[in-house]
């Protein structure tokens, strides 16, 4: 039943600076050594040991992460495969980076419990246990469902679906040529083809590309600023993003027009939720009434509100705290630099005095105390982080990754007098592939586009 | 009343395209068979377009003949014309198509089934499954007769509660105005099966004398036509006939726009569903209506007959509109329509009631096959009747069924979508079904299939020999090129040059030059000719493996992975309402289902990836607690 070789992290995302990719199956070994840079090979090496050295873009050159590898092999592993860890330490983005190289070979990411699927069907855990196997699997099983719907309704799933509609037109125009060839309809060149799947490619860098930089990405924890006007959200903001570079972006959600922006505090993601509200009214009296930030603090798993020390409480924000009474809140107790007014003891019987931070945002003190608090208030899993999402993006990055390299080998064919018919298989490859990634399945809609677009019968 | 009129091992009822090759097939295997039709002048008879093949349905063909089937022999030898399709595209969607002389066929087939062993052919209406404890034990017929079997085969086609509708006219009626048949649909239905309703349609039939060819592009045959049988070596003596192409006129499509409001289609007196794939012209112009013609082609019955089949004009149109719409055509001005077209609404046994044995789920011993199962076509019927055959004599026989996998043939493929995944429309094959339609080539159907037919006694030891000694020269010839390195000599540059690709710098051996898309192996043969005799399939089998190797091995890379799955059987009497954890659709629908591995359970719609996974683990739960128990 197990033949194929498969990756995941393994670890919850963001914990502590080091987070492990498992990878198992036949060419665990050979697909590790494929992108690791040692002094020994990794082939060589006896079963469990550790092996220091980097991952390697071999291709590029690029040098990913400085990591520790264990080696395991088949049957004492987990999943009585052979087994390898990668041990990384550059955070979240290498560990990403890492494994959307693993990827880009003969390894697939795991589906939800896959390894503890193996090592059950591999003999390696109680038969009794059985019922706990099918638990774990249906459960992670259902939670990816549940992510892959939210992503569904995003942009990215928007642009991937124009895309397989284009393949699909262009796969449908090919199969009557096949299935009707004395049918009058428009003859099916190879330079037609070329020409498609070359766009088609186009489209999918695009994509690659936004994704890389992290755009397509609804990943991290859903943050929320909120406070009264004035207390100082948008210099929080540009702080957070100032101070952490790694994923700034901005883009125009499809269905509500909030802006998002993402960030890693301590290797944490965070997605920042309404940010564009946050900068556009800041100087309008009303903030917290608009339906856009309602809609943002009931999404959010953390919020930051915001106080301005130098003013006592006002009633808006007796209210909202009230209303936050059972969610993750970080209060932040700005504008420590006047004099402050704010009266802290009644914020104290409301709220852990962890979970409040004192800074000034005028004279950058205070950060590393905020993020501090983000840190702990998500190791402590208070917060779920979003591994599940994430890894989710990283099969979809290898997905089209994968489904861009099926139309290369299209166009080539196309190039080189392939007959049609040959060529879509590899077409046809791409389009499934692009349907992984938004979850639709393969049906019949080859046929209905096929009946739909062309006029046939006896 | 009754009677008892006889005992047989294996009842077929219907005598269309897969009630032949079932009894046919049963008769063969050594059971001894009665052929039940309700009038025997109809025996394999084509309702609709006189001919056989096309992308899909020819292979089809190919496999049917390649396992043991008639189809492809009685074919070969009474087509009118022979056309190879696609040549310009890949080898694997190469696809034969003939015209047939329908009369002809059908002749020789009743002459085949007439003089074949252990088979009886009797006419007779059968009204009525013996059905005792869940086991089908016979028939009875309108006559009172009850003959007795340990199997039967249902072929009914679209005779069960036919009704023909034209117009605002309506009768029931079975395809060409034979008799219907309405009390066995009932019987059926009370025998617990569920029925569906399906609609078809065929076209107009025109005298010859009538057309104007002049107006009209002729479509002849291959000049060197090929055959569907490995068994036939030469063509039927006299010349092909031509087709003929025209088109509909503005006028053709003004006629039935303006009387639409008398298109049963659109009126709502036709209830059944029809086939996207074979809609009528009044269908096509109103989801077409921004094309401006429709090809129609004009097409030859037979030869002893000055009827025409008007291929692309299907209709259920009053008979008065049709006959306006003949003559708005170029060419047809004058025409006389001999028959007119007509639609037919039929009930068809839906199919995921059936195991992919054919055999039904609810009744042991009942198989079904061709059109009752939602099937449209000859060829698909063809198929599924030499499958119900020979499952329904080695049920009768003891032995273990026999499944063709997605992986192994078009029949395959079929019978997994009927039992799989139902069918909502009249299901027609086409290459795109198949997902490694490479490897399921017309050329290569006796690779995939004449072992197994020999294995299961379909397949004469002479056959069978000679497609060992096939098998064996291509295998040496592929390997000899393999060996054979030629080095840049001027005879070889010269081929080289000739093919129009690039000369050659060092020695290279012939596989390699034969994978460049210019080489044929014609030119190979030029400079190296093989040392014992290759017949054309042979050399063109050794040219389509070498050429497309790289793709060929992708897919049989993929088949391999999947094979596991498919070989993981699931036991009989599972009950996925206790397996822990599987998704309530899930439940519900492989209950329904009943899938006989793991592969079949992961096409069953409304199933999903962490479904399989569950069931894998509830498995191998079960099969450990299972054995530790024995």
């Amino acid at each position: 039943m197990i033949h194929d070789t498969i990756a995941a992290i393994s670890t919850p995302l963001g914990e502590g600076g080091i987070a492990v990719i498992r990878v198992s199956g036949p060419e665990a070994i050979a697909e590790v050594e494929r992108v690791f840079q040692s002094k020994k090979p990794l082939s060589a090496a006896a079963t469990h040991t550790v092996h220091y050295g980097f991952i390697v873009n071999k291709e590029t050159g690029e040098r990913i992460d400085e990591v520790l590898v264990t080696v395991m092999k088949g049957p004492r592993s987990f999943t009585a495969e052979d087994v390898v860890e990668i041990g990384c330490h550059g955070g979240i983005v290498s560990v990403k980076k890492v494994l959307d190289l693993l990827l880009t070979g003969r390894t697939r990411i795991a589906e939800p419990g896959e390894f503890t699927k193996r090592a059950f069907l591999n003999g390696r855990i109680d038969l009794s246990q059985a019922e706990a196997v099918i638990d774990v699997i249906r459960a992670k099983s259902d939670r990816a469902y549940q992510i892959a719907m939210k992503q569904a309704e995003g942009s990215l799933s928007a642009r991937i679906k124009k895309l397989r509609h284009e393949l699909v037109e262009l796969m449908a125009h090919i199969e009557v040529n096949i299935d009707y060839p004395e049918h009058d309809v428009e003859e099916m060149t190879n330079a037609f083809i070329r020409t498609r799947c070359e766009a088609a490619i186009t489209e999918i860098d695009r994509l690659l590309k936004s994704a890389e930089q992290g755009k397509i990405m609804r990943e991290g924890i859903v943050t929320a600023i909120v406070g009264r006007p004035n207390v100082g959200k948008s210099s929080l903001l540009n702080t957070l993003t100032q101070e952490n570079k790694a994923i700034v972006t901005d883009i125009p959600g499809t269905t509500r027009d909030v802006i998002e922006e993402y960030v890693t505090v301590n290797g944490i993601p965070l997605r920042l939720l309404d940010t564009a509200g946050i900068r556009e009214t800041s100087d309008v009296v009303e903030q917290i009434g608009v339906e856009k930030s309602r809609t943002a603090l009931a999404e959010a798993d953390l919020i930051l509100l915001v106080f301005n020390g130098s003013e006592p409480i006002h009633e808006d924000e007796r209210l909202l705290l009230e209303q936050l009474a059972d969610r993750n809140v970080i209060v932040i107790v700005n504008k420590t630099d006047l004099p402050q007014q704010l009266e802290m003891e009644e914020l104290t019987r409301r709220i852990d005095a962890e979970r409040i931070v004192r800074m000034s945002l005028q004279e950058e003190s205070g950060i590393d105390e905020l993020e501090a608090a983000i840190s702990a208030i998500f190791f402590s899993g208070q917060v779920e982080s979003n591994d599940l999402t994430y890894v989710s993006n990283v099969r979809h990055i290898a997905l089209l990754k994968q489904a861009k390299s099926a139309l290369g080998e299209a166009t080539e064919a196309a190039e080189s007098f392939v007959p049609i018919d040959m060529i879509q298989i590899d077409v046809r490859r791409a389009w499934e592939q692009l349907g992984e990634v938004i979850g639709d399945s393969v049906g019949d809609s080859l046929l209905d586009q096929i009946f739909s677009q062309f006029c046939l019968g006896k | 009343m009754g009677y008892v009129a006889g005992e047989y091992d294996v009842i077929v009822i219907g005598a269309g395209h897969a009630g032949c090759e079932a009894a046919l097939a049963t008769a063969r295997m050594g059971c001894n068979t009665l052929l039940l039709t309700i009038n025997l002048d109809m025996i394999a008879f084509m309702p609709c377009n006189p001919s056989i093949g096309g992308p899909a349905k020819g292979h089809v063909v190919r496999e049917v003949d390649a396992l043991g089937g008639e189809m492809g022999r009685h074919i070969d030898k009474t087509f009118i014309q022979m056309r190879m399709l696609n040549t310009g595209k890949g080898p694997a969607v190469h696809a034969l198509r003939a015209q047939a002389d329908k009369f002809q066929y059908q002749h020789l087939m009743k002459e085949t089934i007439e003089a074949t062993d252990n088979l009886t052919l009797r006419q007779g209406m059968v009204e009525e499954l013996i059905v005792e404890d869940g086991v089908c034990k016979g028939v009875v017929t309108k006559t009172g007769a009850q003959y007795m079997a340990k199997a039967v085969v249902l072929t009914t086609g679209t005779y069960l509660r036919g009704k023909i509708i034209m117009g605002e006219l309506m009768y029931e009626s079975g395809p060409n105005n034979q008799q219907p048949s309405i009390k066995l649909s009932e019987s059926l239905r009370q025998l617990g099966l569920e029925l569906v309703r399906f609609k078809t349609g065929t076209p107009p039939r025109v005298h010859k004398d009538t057309i104007d060819f002049s107006k009209t592009e002729i479509q002849p045959g291959d000049a060197e036509p090929k055959f569907f049988s490995y068994e036939t070596t030469e063509a039927p003596k006299e010349e092909q006939l031509p087709c003929w192409l025209t088109y509909t006129s503005p006028e053709t499509h003004s006629i039935i726009n303006s009387n639409l409001h008398r298109a049963p289609m659109f009126s709502g007196a036709i209830e059944g569903t029809g086939p996207r794939y074979c809609p009528s012209i009044e269908d096509k112009i109103v989801r077409f209506a921004d094309k401006p013609k429709h090809q129609l082609f004009l097409e030859p019955e037979g030869r002893n007959t000055s009827e025409y089949y008007v291929q692309g004009l299907s209709t259920s149109m009053p008979e008065d509109v049709q006959l306006s719409m003949l003559r708005s055509v170029p060419g047809l001005e004058k025409v006389e329509m001999m028959r007119n077209g007509y639609a037919i609404e039929y009930d068809a046994v839906v199919p995921t009631q059936l195991w992919p044995t054919l055999e039904t789920k609810l009744i042991s011993g009942l198989f079904t096959a061709g059109q009752i199962n939602g099937t449209s076509g000859y060829e698909e019927a063809a198929a599924q009747g030499i499958m119900a055959g020979i499952n329904a004599a080695r049920k009768v026989q003891g032995k273990e069924p026999v499944i063709l996998e997605r992986s192994q043939a078009y029949i395959g493929v079929l019978i997994d979508d009927l039992v799989t995944k139902g069918t909502a429309e009249p299901y027609r094959l086409l290459t795109s079904r198949a997902e490694y339609r490479l490897l399921l080539r017309h050329d290569n159907a006796d690779l995939r299939l004449t072992p197994l037919g020999h294995e299961i006694g379909l397949i004469s030891e002479e056959r069978h020999r000679k497609f060992l000694e096939k098998k064996e020269r291509v295998e040496q010839e592929i390997e000899r090129l393999k060996q054979t390195k030629v080095k840049p000599e001027e005879h070889v540059q010269q081929m080289l040059r000739e093919a129009g690709t690039v000369e050659l710098n060092n020695a290279t051996d012939l596989i390699t030059l034969l994978k460049r898309p210019e080489v044929s192996y014609a030119h190979l043969e030029s400079i190296s000719p093989s040392p014992v005799e290759l017949t054309d399939e042979m050399k063109e089998q050794v040219e389509i493996q070498i050429k497309y190797a790289g793709y060929i091995e992708k897919q049989l890379l993929q088949v391999e992975r999947l094979r596991k799955m498919e070989q993981k059987r699931i036991p009989d009497d599972i009950v996925y309402e206790d397996v822990h954890g599987l998704a309530n659709e899930a439940k519900s629908r492989l209950a329904k289902i009943r899938p006989l591995s793991i592969g079949q359970a992961s096409r069953v719609s409304g199933v999903n990836p962490a479904d399989i996974s569950i069931l894998l683990v509830y498995l191998e739960h079960y099969n450990q607690v299972t054995a530790a128990k024995k």
